[in-house]
């Protein structure tokens, strides 16, 4: 038995930050290292990006790159905080990892700040990407970036409470296929490349309202160059964050 | 004064109408390996599970080292380790990251690397968890009980389905966490396993203690007669010439016990018997009774 292995007790938690890092950490290695997730987070992205700003494939209004990277830039936060937090934390449920973290120091608090924490980290990382593939096919940006933080920090928050939501009340599998449902719809409708003037008044009524629209609808006008802050957009999401956050912390089983 | 380690008194857990628990009183002390030994659905995941805070009884009273696995568990999480029946760890996660991960929790964890390599586990830091085998994901389990270096460990099944060798491992270290004070709770359905490692045995059945204490003395100083002859011996006749209280079976067919005085005297009536009735005793053996005897008495049942 070696000098590093002594079991006599020594019991206590580490500091929370401490612990809330060590799970953010492993909760990022995890998403970039699944196949699925990282075509879901960057590959669907990058190719929506490109191929819409490149292609003639619809007609959109004021340069393409203008139109499509605020949009994709959208589509990336729900792809993380929505689809891809449904999906992990809808399994870890199912595979008893949420009970036995539950049975470590780390409390429940800490183990939803280290979730929050992953979804920012990997949301920055595909700022980057995305920000960079959009600058090199010529995506001028015009200002407005402390708002388009904002925003995304408050889409992220609101599409977490959906995906806590979802994850902590289904079943994995149901989750696993409602979760990409949902993406794919709100893909389509949400005006992250399809513009929402396009849709018929009895639609609009319905999708402006969605986390998604608003979300690209206020990077679109912030990072377009409008002044003022967006609020309408920013209204929407925190709605939305507060009612789903609020059932979601009322429905979620941890079993 | 320090409290026990688990003090559960009149604990009662229902299931909809099924009873799992049923008014279970049970003491573990501190420093002590406490073995909770029963069949399956005897109610050995409730109790525990009920310890560590994952379920709460419908009545009766708990204590884990003096408090409330619920209202408490936030002073308690870091003071108790666990190891569940299955699970608890994500597939794609790699076994030394887990690990590692795991003791970033605690304040003075155990050296996460060491700690693998004790459990054999060295070759496969970077293996990740589904494809670990079973065996191997029960050590990982078990490391990760302990990597905070907890006054207290719950137990569940941790040898079930593991190889002799990996079982050795594993008693090797709950000998080692006793050495050091560490209180332990385990529940087995492996005879052995509960007399080669507790202190304490707590034999349950349908929810309730049915007989509790020491290996030593729950198998009693009695001991037992065992040898091999064709079958169909009159075991009537052998009675008469035994002493007073010995008993005598068949059990299975050509397999023959007799309990009672084991003692010289007893051995050599038992072979002069058998040579008047021109019978050969083979593989004749004096043993102790096994806990396997002492449940089949109480229960009526064979334990798996």
């Amino acid at each position: 038995m070696t000098a590093a292995l002594d079991f006599t007790p020594a019991p206590g938690a580490a500091p929370l930050h401490r612990m809330v890092l060590a799970q953010a950490g492993a909760e990022v290695r995890a998403v970039l290292r699944n196949g699925e997730q990282l075509l879901l987070t960057l590959i669907i992205p990058v190719l929506v990006l490109v191929g819409f700003s490149a292609a003639p494939l619809l007609e959109l209004p004021g340069r393409r790159v203008d139109f499509v990277a605020p949009g994709v830039l959208a589509l990336a936060v729900m792809s993380t905080a929505f689809t891809g937090q449904a999906i992990g934390t809808g399994f870890e449920r199912r595979y008893g990892v949420l009970k036995r973290l539950g049975a470590t120091p780390l409390s429940r608090a800490g183990l939803l700040l280290a979730k929050t924490l992953a979804v920012i980290v990997v949301e920055a990382l595909q700022v980057v990407v995305l920000g960079a593939v959009a600058l090199a096919m010529g995506w001028r940006p015009h200002g407005g970036l402390l708002w388009a933080g904002a925003l995304i920090l408050a889409g992220t928050a609101a599409f977490s409470g959906l995906a806590l939501l979802m994850a902590g009340t289904l079943r994995a599998e149901a989750t696993l296929a409602a979760a990409n449902l949902v993406y794919l719809v709100l893909l389509g409708i949400g005006g992250v490349v399809i513009p929402v003037t396009a849709f018929p008044d009895g639609l609009r009524a319905v999708t402006d309202l969605l986390p998604i629209t608003a979300l690209t609808g206020g990077l679109r006008s912030v990072l377009g160059g409008e002044s003022g802050p967006p609020a309408a957009a920013l209204l929407i999401l925190l709605a939305w964050a507060a009612l789903s956050l609020g059932l979601a912390s009322r429905t979620f089983r941890w079993e | 004064m320090d409290s026990p380690a688990v003090a559960l008194a009149g604990l009662v857990k229902r299931y909809g109408r099924a009873v799992a628990l049923d008014g279970l009183t049970l003491r573990a002390e501190r420093g002590a390996v406490t073995a909770i030994l029963g069949p399956n659905g005897a109610g050995k995941t409730s109790t525990v599970e009920i310890c560590e805070g994952f379920r709460r009884a419908d009545a009766g009273t708990v204590r884990v080292l003096g408090l409330d696995p619920v209202r408490d568990a936030a002073r308690l999480r870091p003071r108790v380790g666990i190891m569940l029946q299955s699970g608890g760890v994500p597939p794609a996660a790699r076994a030394g990251e887990w690990l590692r991960t795991v003791s970033r929790f605690h304040a003075h964890p155990l050296d996460w690397r060491a700690l693998l390599a004790l459990l054999g586990l060295a070759e496969h830091a970077r293996t990740p968890y589904r494809r670990l085998s079973g065996g191997q994901q029960q050590r990982l389990s078990l490391a990760a009980a302990v990597i905070g270096r907890p006054d207290l460990i719950f137990l569940d099944e941790p040898t079930a389905g593991l190889d002799p060798q990996a079982r050795h491992a594993c008693w090797e270290v709950v000998r080692e966490l006793r050495a050091r004070g560490v209180s332990t709770v385990l529940t087995t359905h492996h005879m052995d396993e509960a007399e080669k490692l507790a202190d304490k045995v707590v034999i349950i059945d349908r929810g309730g203690v049915v007989a509790e204490g020491s290996p030593r003395s729950l198998t009693g100083a009695e001991r037992q007669l065992r040898f091999r002859a064709r079958p169909g011996l009159d075991l009537e006749e052998l009675l008469t010439a035994l002493p007073m209280g010995s008993t005598a079976k068949e059990s299975p067919v050509g397999h023959y016990v007799i309990e009672g005085h084991v003692g010289p005297e007893l051995l050599g009536t038992v072979t002069a018997w058998c040579a008047s009735e021109g019978v050969t005793a083979d593989d004749l053996s004096v043993e102790r009774r096994t806990l396997e005897d002492v449940f089949l008495e109480l229960t009526g049942r064979e334990l798996r």
